[in-house]
């Protein structure tokens, strides 16, 4: 008995040390990421592009980037949001047979875990094909197949909690797949939608490998659909890579602006999908 | 009426026509990676630019071996160190903790997934590497500290909130019944996981540590930040390594301007997608299976 009890008191042990371990570990990057970047973090760091000779240590801040990633995650949410909603919608049964639909959702879980270098190639190529340059276009194009299947599968997973007798009483008064669609099932599942939304936003804003070669980076803020377009991840990654300290401070700042968004996003989503699910009927 | 119905139809047609767009983006990725790389499979043969270890773009000579082996290594290093880290604690958090402080963590490790990439990365170059390098000179192995084994912790932290979350909600499915039956022998919790829980979750634990493989195997920016980046086949832990997506972040630039390379690239994402493509299918089958039957 007594070696058992030891056997349990040793694995209750090792489990603690690893859950603490994974929480420090992780709850040690952002501290790094604050610690670090907040003392570089100035105003002018948010109100001012690059100037000459920022990169050796002058003048200027990132509001290129700052304004570049926020162009590029909100239209790519936009982007495919309009793609995403017809799909999530289309994975009911009403539309789909039950063997195309789970089919669908395998390929959106495959293309889910596809390396985001994987879309940036993809993206580099189909837009060598077509002879277009690193641009917004090009880096908003990326980033809605990235976000695509994120949204799509959250959005999914909200739908297919809605009760069936829900949608059967309105089916019962004789409306159309579309009319209980738009009207029983988008109400209910809204609050999920949104959050599915800010899930994809949060993860296409921070991620760099896809537009590393689609959007291009520049000192300016883009003034049309071809120019290129810096972002935040970028910014860190090229700024990091330079051996002048001043600069390598302002990456950290870059993350730390980065880290907030994408914080900020993450509560904002979970306290609206709180707050609007009060009204939903379970 | 006429009206609804031609809504309805309308609607429905724009609706399924959606679904097969999105499968069609599936395999138009696929298509093209796979009629890009067509000009250097013709040149030289599969097995070759497999196994071959000199990488001389400017000579025409593509050899992956180095850059696979980089991968691989990168990622094994990971997967040791996360594996039993996480496993141990989605069990503390499934069977021990309380749900309060499970939902809590449970919070806390979604938000943490959503970090980007480029943070973990800088968080390896400011505290990991010279970490390593400190490491590395009491071993008696000097080393700059981009390195193999940087790249790995840096990795094993970035996989640890998919591991944790997919096992833990593995184990959650488990019904209670199962674990009552045990407990009502007189049992410890350890040997009720050990004998029930493990057990029964055998499949669902394999799933996530698939799904943790696929994120390490094709992440780029951290790994690329503490790596290194030098194509020879590493020697110990605290020799730099150089892994495909890393090679294709870099050398986009040039890809343009050297015959074949943009086929050879193309050909390293290739590889990244059908691995990365096939372990992930396999998981989420493996999870299809599981969420059907409640649990194996």
């Amino acid at each position: 008995m007594r070696s058992r009890r030891l056997e349990e008191q040793i694995f209750k042990g090792l489990m603690i040390a690893s859950l603490t371990l994974v929480l420090v570990v992780l709850a040690g990057i952002i501290f790094i990421t604050i610690y670090k970047g907040a003392p570089a973090l100035t105003l002018s760091m948010l109100t001012e592009t690059p100037k000459g000779g920022y990169y050796l240590g002058k003048e200027g801040g990132i509001a290129n980037a700052i304004v570049g990633s926020l162009y590029l995650g909100l239209g790519a949410s936009f982007c495919a949001l309009l793609l995403s909603v017809p799909v999530a919608f289309g994975l009911q049964k009403e539309y789909t047979g039950w063997r195309f639909a789970s089919f669908t959702k395998l390929v959106l879980d495959v293309l889910w875990g596809i390396p985001s270098i994987v879309y940036g190639a993809f993206g580099f190529v189909v837009m060598a094909y077509f002879g277009l340059r690193a641009s917004l276009l090009g880096g908003i194009i990326v980033l809605t197949l990235l976000m695509l299947p994120i949204m799509v599968r959250s959005m999914e997973e909200v739908i297919r909690t809605i009760p069936l007798e829900l949608k059967e009483v309105s089916y019962a008064l004789g409306t159309t797949r579309i009319e209980t669609t738009m009207a029983v099932v988008l109400r209910q599942a809204l609050p999920g939608m949104v959050t599915a939304v800010l899930l994809a936003f949060g993860r296409g804003i921070g991620d760099a490998a896809s537009i590393l070669f689609t959007a291009g980076y520049t000192d300016y803020i883009p003034r049309s659909l071809f120019d290129p377009v810096a972002s935040l991840p970028l910014a860190v990654f090229f700024q990091i890579g330079t051996p002048i300290p001043e600069v390598q401070e302002r990456a950290y700042a870059s993350a730390l602006i980065l880290l907030l968004i994408v914080f900020v996003v993450s509560i904002v989503s979970r306290i609206l999908s709180h707050r609007f699910s009060k009204h939903i009927v379970r | 009426m006429k009206v609804r119905r031609f809504k309805d139809s309308l609607a429905t047609t724009f609706i399924r026509a959606s679904l097969v767009f999105v499968n069609a983006i599936a395999f138009v990725i696929a298509i093209t990676l796979f009629m890009k790389t067509r000009p250097i499979l013709a040149k030289t043969t599969l097995s070759h630019l497999l196994s071959s270890t000199s990488w001389h773009p400017l000579r025409g000579d593509f050899g992956f071996f180095p850059f696979i082996i980089g991968t691989l290594e990168v990622t094994a290093i990971a997967m040791i160190l996360s594996i039993p880290v996480c496993l141990l604690s989605a069990i503390y958090l499934s069977e021990y903790a309380h749900g309060r402080f499970r939902g809590f963590v449970r919070l806390v490790v979604d938000i943490l997934a959503g970090i980007p990439s480029v943070i973990y990365g800088l968080c390896g170059v400011i505290a990991i590497v010279p970490l390593v390098r400190i490491l590395g000179q009491a071993l008696g192995s000097p080393t700059t500290g981009y390195s193999l084994l940087a790249g790995g912790i840096i990795l094993a932290i970035m996989v640890s909130p998919v591991i944790t979350s997919v096992a833990l909600e593995v184990f959650r499915t488990i019904p209670r019944a199962a674990r009552e039956n045990s407990l009502a022998l007189g049992i410890t919790t350890w040997e009720m996981v050990k004998h029930v829980i493990l057990r029964s979750s055998l499949h669902g634990i394999i799933a996530a540590i698939v799904l943790g493989f696929a994120r390490a195997f094709g992440e780029t920016m951290a790994v690329l930040m503490v790596v290194g980046n030098v194509p020879k086949v590493p020697l110990s832990l605290f020799d730099p390594a150089y892994p495909l997506p890393a090679l294709i972040a870099n050398n986009y630039g040039e890809m343009m301007s050297i015959p074949l390379y943009d086929s050879a690239l193309m050909f390293a994402a290739l590889i990244l997608m059908v691995v990365v493509g096939g372990f992930s299918l396999g998981a989420h089958l493996i999870l299809l299976k599981i969420e059907r039957r409640g649990y194996v």
